[in-house]
C-alpha cells in the first residue's frame, strides 16, 4: 500500500510537470525547452511570497496562472508566432523553436539567479495524514489533488467543449483545421498559454515540497519531456498515465529493490516504450 | 494592438519588481562587489590589485556558492576597501574583482581560470567552491603560480595533491577526518546511553556521497556500530519518502545522511513527516545553512550535521555581525567563516610580503601563523591546516560545533529529542 499510495502521488506531480509541456509540444508544436525555468519561476513566486509575506502559495497559485497565462500567450505572439510563419514544415519549427525557447531559458535563469541565487526552500503544510495505512506528506497530497483537478478540468475542456474540438484538431493537423474554419494561431496561442498556466501552477505545488533553485529547471524539462514522449504527443491522457507509471516504477523500486535504481529504472521504462511503442502509449502512429 | 499592451504591461511590471528588489536587498551579490570595487577605484588614485574569481553564478553548485563563498567576497572587499585597501610598496591600493559564471561546468571553469591569468592577469584568485573544482583547478593555478587556498573541498589526497601543486593548501579537513567527527560524536553519545549500536546510513549517489559512505562503512564498524541500513539514491530524487521509510523500517539508533542541499531539505522534512524517533540524526551539506532553520524553525533542535563553528569567541560574533550588516544574509555555520579566513589569510600574506609577488605569497602563508576569523591558522609541511570544527548541532537557533579536529573549543553533543 505503501508503493501506491507514494507512487500514485510522485505520479500525480509528474503529471503536473508534464501537462503543460504535452500542450504547448503536442497543440501549439513548440518543444519549449523554458519549460522547466518557468516552472521554477512559479515556484520562485510561491517562495518569495511566502517567506516575505508569509501568504499561503495556495493563493499565490492563481496570480501565478492568472500571469503565466498572459505572460505565456504573449511569448508565443510575439517570439514563436514569427518562427511559425517562417517554418516551411514541423521539423523546421521543431528546430526553431528549441533554439528560441533555449535562448529563453538562459534568460530566465538569470533573472532568476538576480532575484534569488540560493535554495527557494519553506514550509508549507509539512505535516504527516495518515492515508489508507500509511503517512503521507500534506503537500504532497494537496499538490495530487490539484493534479486530478487541473488533469480532469483538461480532459473535460478538450473532449467536452468546442474550443476542446478545436484544440485537439490543431494537434491532428493544422493544415486540415485551418481548411474547415479554425484560426489555428488563435487556438495555438490558446494552447501554449493554458500550457504555460499549468506549468507554473505546478511550480507552485512542486515548491512546497521539492527544494528548489534558479538553475534547476533543465532536469524537469527533461523530466516532462520523458513523459510526454511516453504518453504520446499531443495527448492529455497518455501524459497522465504515463507520469502515474513512472511514478509507480520508482517508488516501487526505491522501496523493494534499492533507491539507488529509481533513476535506472525510469530510464529503462522509457526505452522499453521507445522500443516498442515509439510514437508512445496513447500517440498516433505517423502516416 | 492588446497583445502589444500586455507585453508592455509584463515588461513594466517586470522592471518595477526589480527595482523594488534591488532596493530593498542586495540580492545580486556580484553587483555589489563591482560597485563596491567601482567606487573605491573612482575614489581612490593607487591602481587597484585584482583578484580573480571563477564562481557558479549558475547551474547545480550556484544555491551553495551563493551562501557561502559570494556574501564574504562582498563583505571582504567593502572592509578592505573602505581601511583604503591593502598596503603594498608604501601605499594603499584598493582592491577589485573579476567574477567569471562557469555555470558550474569544469571544463567552462578551467577556461575562465586559464582566462583570468592570462588575459585579465589578476594579481591572485579565490578558491572556487565544490572539492572537484578545487582539483580540476589546481593545475592551471600551479602553472601560473598562483596560491590556491582551497575551501570548499574535502579529500584524503591532501598529501599527495599538494606535493605536485605546492601552491595549494587545504584548510577545511580531509574525507577521514570529517566521517571521524560524526563517528566521535555517536560514540560520544551512546556513552551517554542517549543511543544504541544501530546505525541507518544513506549517500547521495555521486562522488561525495560515495566516497564518503565508502570511508564510513568501516569506520562506524570499527567504533562498534552495526549498519542496519545502507542506501544510496540519486542527486536530484524528487521523494525520498522511501528512503525515510526504509530506514525507519530498520529501526535505527542513529540515522546518518551523506546528502546534498535538496535533499538535506527533503531528507529532515521527511524524517518530520514519518517521525523518524532517533537519538541521533545527521545530514552533511546545507545542514549549517540559515534556510535550514529558517525552514524548520525549533524542530530541527538537536539535528546533527556538517560544518558547525565555536560561535562565542569575539572574532566570530564580530564576523557575523559585519556579514549581516553588509550583505543583509547570516552567513552558514560551516564554510562561510573559513572562506572569510582565506581572504583574511591573502590579505595578511599580500601585505607580509609588501609587494605583488605570487611565489613570494605562497611562500609567505606556508612560513607564517595567520590570524583569521576560525582562530590561528598555520599550514603544516603538507600545507594543510589541522585544525577545523566538523561536526555542529542546532541548539537555541545556533549550529554549534560538537566535534572538531585541533580546535578544541567543541560542546558536548546532546540527544535529539523528537521532531517539534
Amino acid at each position: 500500500m505503501d508503493i501506491v499510495i507514494s507512487g500514485l502521488l510522485l505520479g500525480g506531480s509528474y503529471a503536473l510537470i508534464a501537462m503543460g509541456l504535452n500542450l504547448q509540444y503536442g497543440v501549439a508544436r513548440i518543444m519549449n525547452l523554458a519549460n522547466g525555468e518557468l516552472l521554477v519561476l512559479g515556484a520562485l513566486a510561491a517562495f518569495w511570497v511566502f517567506t516575505t509575506t508569509g501568504m499561503s502559495p495556495l493563493v499565490t497559485l492563481f496570480a501565478v496562472a492568472i500571469l503565466g497565462f498572459a505572460g505565456s500567450w504573449a511569448v508565443y505572439r510575439v517570439f514563436l508566432v514569427p518562427l511559425v510563419r517562417r517554418s516551411a514544415n514541423q521539423g523546421q519549427l521543431e528546430v526553431d523553436s528549441i533554439l528560441a525557447t533555449f535562448g529563453m531559458s538562459f534568460f530566465l535563469v538569470g533573472v532568476m539567479v538576480s532575484i534569488h541565487s540560493e535554495y527557494f526552500t519553506y514550509s508549507f503544510l509539512a505535516s504527516p495524514v495518515a492515508l489508507l495505512g500509511t503517512t503521507v506528506a500534506l503537500n504532497r497530497l494537496v499538490a495530487f489533488c490539484f493534479a486530478v483537478l487541473i488533469g480532469g478540468g483538461l480532459y473535460l475542456w478538450l473532449n467536452r467543449t468546442r474550443a476542446g474540438l478545436a484544440v485537439r484538431a490543431v494537434a491532428v493537423s493544422p493544415e486540415a483545421a485551418g481548411l474547415v474554419g479554425i484560426n489555428v494561431d488563435r487556438v495555438s496561442a490558446l494552447a501554449f498559454a493554458v500550457g504555460g498556466m499549468v506549468t507554473g501552477v505546478a511550480g507552485v505545488l512542486v515548491s512546497t515540497f521539492i527544494t528548489l533553485d534558479a538553475s534547476v529547471g533543465v532536469i524537469f524539462t527533461m523530466k516532462a519531456l520523458i513523459i510526454v514522449i511516453m504518453g504520446g504527443v499531443g495527448d492529455i491522457r497518455g501524459s497522465i498515465i504515463a507520469a502515474l507509471i513512472l511514478g509507480m516504477v520508482e517508488s516501487a523500486v526505491a522501496t523493494l529493490i534499492d533507491p539507488g535504481l529509481t533513476l535506472a529504472s525510469a530510464y529503462l521504462i522509457f526505452l522499453l516504450i521507445l522500443l516498442f511503442r515509439p510514437q508512445g502509449l496513447f500517440g498516433r502512429r505517423a502516416a | 494592438m492588446d497583445t502589444k499592451l500586455v507585453v508592455m504591461n509584463e515588461m513594466l511590471f517586470s522592471l518595477t519588481n526589480w527595482e523594488d528588489q534591488m532596493k530593498r536587498r542586495n540580492f545580486l551579490a556580484l553587483a555589489g562587489v563591482l560597485t563596491a570595487g567601482l567606487m573605491s577605484t573612482s575614489a581612490l588614485a593607487a591602481d587597484p590589485i585584482k583578484f580573480g574569481v571563477v564562481s557558479h553564478l549558475t547551474g547545480p553548485l550556484a544555491g551553495g556558492e551563493a551562501v557561502t563563498h559570494i556574501p564574504n567576497i562582498e563583505l571582504w572587499v567593502q572592509q578592505v576597501n573602505d581601511r583604503g585597501g591593502l598596503s603594498v610598496g608604501g601605499e594603499k591600493r584598493p582592491i577589485e574583482i573579476v567574477t567569471y559564471d562557469d555555470k558550474t561546468n569544469p571544463a567552462e571553469h578551467i577556461k575562465a581560470v586559464q582566462r583570468l591569468a592570462t588575459q585579465d592577469k589578476v594579481d591572485f584568485m579565490l578558491s572556487p567552491y565544490g572539492t572537484g573544482f578545487n582539483l580540476a583547478a589546481a593545475p592551471i593555478y600551479a602553472k601560473y603560480n598562483y596560491p590556491l587556498i582551497a575551501v570548499s573541498s574535502i579529500t584524503d589526497e591532501i598529501e599527495e595533491l599538494t606535493e605536485r601543486f605546492p601552491n595549494m593548501f587545504f584548510t577545511l579537513g580531509s574525507t577521514s577526518g570529517f566521517v571521524d567527527g560524526v563517528v566521535t560524536t555517536l560514540t560520544k553519545l551512546r556513552e551517554q546511553g542517549v543511543i544504541g549500536n544501530k546505525v541507518a546510513m544513506v549517500n547521495v549517489a555521486d562522488a561525495f556521497g560515495i566516497e564518503l559512505a565508502d570511508t564510513a562503512r568501516p569506520k562506524f564498524v570499527e567504533a562498534g556500530f552495526e549498519i542496519v541500513y545502507d542506501k544510496s539514491y540519486p542527486l536530484g530524487t524528487p521523494d525520498l519518502s522511501p528512503v525515510v521509510k526504509g530506514a525507519k523500517a530498520a529501526s535505527p539508533d542513529a540515522f546518518v545522511a551523506w546528502s546534498y542541499p535538496p535533499d538535506t531539505f527533503a531528507l529532515a522534512e521527511q524524517a518530520i513527516i514519518e517521525d523518524l524517533d532517533v537519538g541521533a540524526y545527521y545530514s552533511a551539506v546545507a545542514t549549517a545553512f540559515p534556510a535550514f532553520s529558517k525552514k524548520f524553525g525549533g524542530k530541527i533542535e538537536g539535528v546533527l550535521g556538517a560544518g558547525g563553528v565555536n560561535p562565542d569567541t569575539p572574532a566570530m560574533q564580530e564576523y557575523r555581525n559585519a556579514h549581516e550588516e553588509v550583505t543583509g544574509k547570516v552567513p552558514d555555520y560551516w564554510a562561510s567563516a573559513t572562506y572569510y579566513a582565506q581572504l583574511q589569510i591573502l590579505e595578511q600574506a599580500i601585505e607580509g610580503v609588501g609587494e605583488i609577488d605570487q611565489a613570494a605569497v605562497i611562500d609567505y602563508i606556508k612560513a607564517n601563523e595567520f590570524d583569521t576569523v576560525i582562530g590561528p591558522v598555520k599550514f603544516d609541511k603538507h600545507n594543510n591546516s589541522d585544525r577545523y570544527w566538523s561536526v555542529g548541532q542546532w541548539r537555541d537557533g545556533q549550529f554549534r560545533a560538537v566535534a572538531d579536529t585541533g580546535m578544541g573549543d567543541s560542546a558536548d553533543p546532546v540527544a535529539k529529542e523528537g521532531w517539534n
